[in-house]
C-alpha cells in the first residue's frame, strides 16, 4: 500500500473513531483525536491541538443538532451551566501556562477516575 | 436561585479545565449527573451545546496563528461527521442507565491514559525513533 493511501486510511480511521465517541458520549472527542493525530498522523503537539478543534467543532454541531432536536436539551439546567462553561473557558485559556500543567493533569485524572467509577457502578 | 448559582459554578469549573485543554466535558457531564441528578443524555446535550461558542472563538485564534493543518483535513472531518451522526443516534436509542455505564467505563479509560500520558508518550517516542530512524516527525507531517 502506498504511503499516501495509508495516510488517508489513517485519517479516515482517526475521524471515524473520534466522531463515534464524541457523538455517543456527548464529548471527549478531543481526548481521542489529539493522541491519534500525534502518533498515527505524526503531527506536532501544538498543530494537533489546533487541528483537533477544526475536527471537533463541526462534528459537535452535528451531534448538538441531533440531541437538541430530539428534545434532550433542558434549558433550566443548560443555560446556567452553559454560560458558566463559556466564562470558565475564557478563564482557563488565560490561566494556561500560568499553572503547573503536570500536577493539574494528575488531579484531573483522579477526579475523572472517581467520576467514572461512580457512573459505572452506582 | 441557589441551584442556578451552583449550576453556574459547576459550569465555570468545568470550563476552566476545558479552556486549559483538559476536556471539560469529562468533568461537566459526571458533575451534572452525580450532583444534580440530570439524566445522562441531557448532560451530554448540555456539554455539546456549551462547547460550540468556546470552540468557535478558540478556532478563530488558532487559524489566525496558522496552527491548523488544513491539508487533507476533509479526510478526517467527513468520516468524523458521519460517525458522529451515527454515535448521536445510537446514544438516543440506548437506555439512559446503559449510556451512563458506558460513559463511566469511557471515563475510567481516559483517566488511566491521562494519568500515565507522560509515560505513554515517552514509550511511543522511543518506539518511533527505533522504527523510523533518520526520518523526523516533521518530515513525515509535511508529506500530507
Amino acid at each position: 500500500m502506498s504511503e499516501e493511501i495509508k495516510n488517508k486510511v489513517y485519517m479516515a480511521l482517526t475521524g471515524a473513531l473520534t466522531g463515534l465517541a464524541n457523538g455517543f458520549f456527548g464529548g471527549g472527542g478531543g481526548m481521542i483525536v489529539v493522541p491519534l493525530m500525534s502518533f498515527l498522523l505524526k503531527m506536532k503537539t501544538k498543530t494537533a491541538h489546533a487541528t483537533a478543534l477544526a475536527v471537533i467543532l463541526p462534528i459537535t454541531v452535528v451531534s448538538a443538532i441531533v440531541y437538541f432536536t430530539s428534545g434532550n436539551f433542558d434549558f433550566a439546567t443548560g443555560i446556567p451551566s452553559g454560560v458558566g462553561v463559556v466564562l470558565g473557558g475564557i478563564i482557563g485559556a488565560w490561566l494556561l501556562g500560568k499553572l503547573s500543567a503536570n500536577w493539574l493533569t494528575k488531579i484531573f485524572a483522579v477526579v475523572m477516575l472517581v467520576a467514572g467509577v461512580k457512573s459505572l457502578f452506582f | 436561585m441557589g441551584k442556578i448559582i451552583l449550576l453556574f459554578v459547576t459550569g465555570v469549573s468545568a470550563g476552566v479545565l476545558g479552556g486549559m485543554g483538559m476536556g471539560g466535558g469529562a468533568i461537566l457531564i459526571p458533575m451534572l449527573t452525580v450532583f444534580f441528578a440530570v439524566d445522562q443524555i441531557n448532560a451530554q446535550a448540555i456539554n455539546l451545546v456549551a462547547f460550540i461558542p468556546m470552540a468557535i472563538v478558540s478556532l478563530i485564534i488558532h487559524v489566525k496563528n496558522g496552527r491548523v493543518e488544513k491539508k487533507g483535513l476533509l479526510w478526517i472531518i467527513i468520516p468524523a461527521g458521519c460517525c458522529s451522526l451515527c454515535g448521536s443516534l445510537l446514544a438516543l436509542a440506548v437506555k439512559g442507565s446503559f449510556l451512563k455505564r458506558c460513559f463511566g467505563a469511557f471515563l475510567i479509560l481516559l483517566s488511566v491514559f491521562q494519568f500515565f500520558s507522560n509515560k505513554i508518550l515517552e514509550l511511543l517516542q522511543k518506539k518511533k525513533s527505533n522504527t523510523k530512524k533518520g526520518e523526523s516527525g516533521e518530515k513525515i507531517a509535511k508529506k500530507f
